[in-house]
């Protein structure tokens, strides 16, 4: 098992190979259809993005939230299909500098030799096993663009031990879901 | 005759039960899988699903972070009524178990997008009401968005033969994946109209998977649809394996001599459905135990 701690390095990420198990400690940042398409507009207006996608881990998950006395608690966050952000995911890459997506169900093939080439690896997390996901949430950092529903807002995570996630395209452009 | 009060406390259980914890059966198939996968990715995939299950048992919380979408099939006496607006009742049921247990808002308006907040509104929740000889039963089905997408309706030659049917349906299996959160069920409904072929399909889903067909070729059918599915390999989560589904129900109906409607309905393998049956004047669950 690999444990990854982001902010990542090109290095980190070349040394993962597709089947490989990994855990990832530290923030990451949850990202899905609404927000991918803000995050591309903003960047295009030069507008700052409020958190920083660099060097970073976006997960495409739409949680399941609720609001307590103290604030926001994630019940379940399980991760939702990378595939419909296939149109979009190697601009998102090439314009955020993020270097780990963690979703399901993989990317498009013609996406795969995109991200790979930018030192971006994809890492799967098991669909719908979105108690297992909360429990190594350890807290919410921080939410923005509530405004655009709960599941689709950007949640500011600091996970423990999260996974375990199975490397599915690697830097070689090599995909799992595909061989 | 059932007081409205009861009604809705018992449906509100059956929502709470059903995001939850999986149907025995279910759960069942699943270390099955386990126990058969020899690829190390699937046995992880399959691992995550157990652990996941037990978590989400334990700590009473909702099991997937997609509730899905409340679909209701009623099964109402035709000669008895109920004192109060069937309807409204379970849109409450609804509304209050989004708060209360909770589940997430998924129902949005389909072109403006706005979240309706309350999964209730614009013609939710659904109701199946089906006309019955015997006592008032209901049923429930939390249906994922991301196995709902992978739906299916061909209208095929009505000389199509067996083999053509099973072709088409294993062909949309590839095209699936691990898109669709397998391993999971495929539910099909064979003839009917348009709309009648896609329902018959989405109802499969609530049968039992260990339960066979009360058709023998039916049966046989769905071992074979079965059988070829796990063939291809895609395995848990399309990461590779032997487990690709968990099992097929089929359903069928008559249809126009110029017609062969075939609805294909993909279910992930949090199969979250809930029973409740009128025993002795009482509404009691039945599944999930």
């Amino acid at each position: 098992m690999i444990t990854l701690e982001p902010p990542l390095t090109d290095k980190d990420v070349e040394k993962l190979e597709v089947g490989d198990s990994v855990k990832i400690s530290g923030r990451i940042i949850t990202a899905r259809d609404e927000a991918y398409e803000r995050i591309l507009e903003f960047i295009e207006e030069g507008k700052n993005l409020p958190v920083d996608l660099e060097n970073g881990v976006v997960y495409h998950c739409g949680p399941l939230v609720e609001k307590r006395e103290e604030g926001w608690n994630i019940v379940s966050a399980g991760p939702t299909t990378s595939g419909r952000l296939d149109e979009v995911q190697a601009d998102f890459v090439k314009k955020t500098g993020t270097k780990v997506l963690i979703g399901k169900g993989g990317v498009g093939k013609k996406v795969v030799p995109e991200i790979s080439s930018m030192n971006c690896v994809y890492l799967s997390f098991t669909g719908g096993a979105a108690a297992l996901a909360a429990d190594s949430i350890e807290s919410i950092e921080d939410v923005f663009w509530k405004d655009l529903g709960l599941p689709e807002a950007l949640w500011v995570l600091k996970v423990e031990e999260f996974g375990p996630l199975t490397v599915s395209v690697d830097k070689s452009g090599r995909n799992l879901y595909h061989e | 005759m059932i007081p409205k009060k009861d009604f809705k406390e018992t449906l509100k259980k059956m929502l709470r039960l059903s995001a939850t914890r999986l149907p025995r059966d279910i759960k069942e198939k699943l270390e099955e899988a386990k126990g058969k996968e020899e690829n190390e990715t699937a046995k992880e995939q399959l691992n995550n699903i157990l652990k996941n299950l037990k978590i989400a048992e334990e700590k009473e919380k909702p099991l997937c972070q997609d509730t899905g979408t409340p679909i209701f099939f009623i099964k109402k006496p035709t000669q008895k009524s109920l004192n109060f607006n069937l309807g409204k009742t379970v849109k409450e049921a609804v509304e209050e178990s989004t708060e209360e247990i909770p589940l997430r808002p998924n129902i949005v308006d389909p072109l403006s997008r706005k979240n309706l907040e309350t999964n209730t509104g614009l013609k939710h929740p659904i109701i199946h009401l089906i006309p019955s000889k015997s006592t008032l039963q209901v049923e429930t089905m939390l249906k994922g968005g991301g196995s709902e997408n992978w739906s299916k309706l061909f209208m095929l030659n009505p000389t199509a033969s067996e083999e053509e049917i099973v072709q088409k349906i294993t062909n949309f299996l590839k095209e699936a994946g691990g898109q669709f959160c397998p391993p999971g069920i495929i539910g099909i409904g064979i003839g009917g109209t348009a709309d009648y072929a896609s329902f018959l399909a989405k109802k499969s889903l609530l049968n039992p998977l260990d339960k066979s067909n009360d058709s023998k070729n039916l049966g046989e059918l769905e071992e074979k649809i079965t059988e070829k599915v796990n063939d291809i390999g895609s395995g848990p989560m399309g990461l590779g394996g032997n487990t690709t589904i968990l099992g097929t129900n089929v359903e069928k109906a008559g249809c126009h001599t110029a017609s062969l409607p075939l609805g294909i309905n993909l279910q992930c393998w949090a199969a979250r459905r809930s029973k409740a049956r009128m025993i002795d004047d009482e509404l009691t669950i039945e599944v999930p135990k």
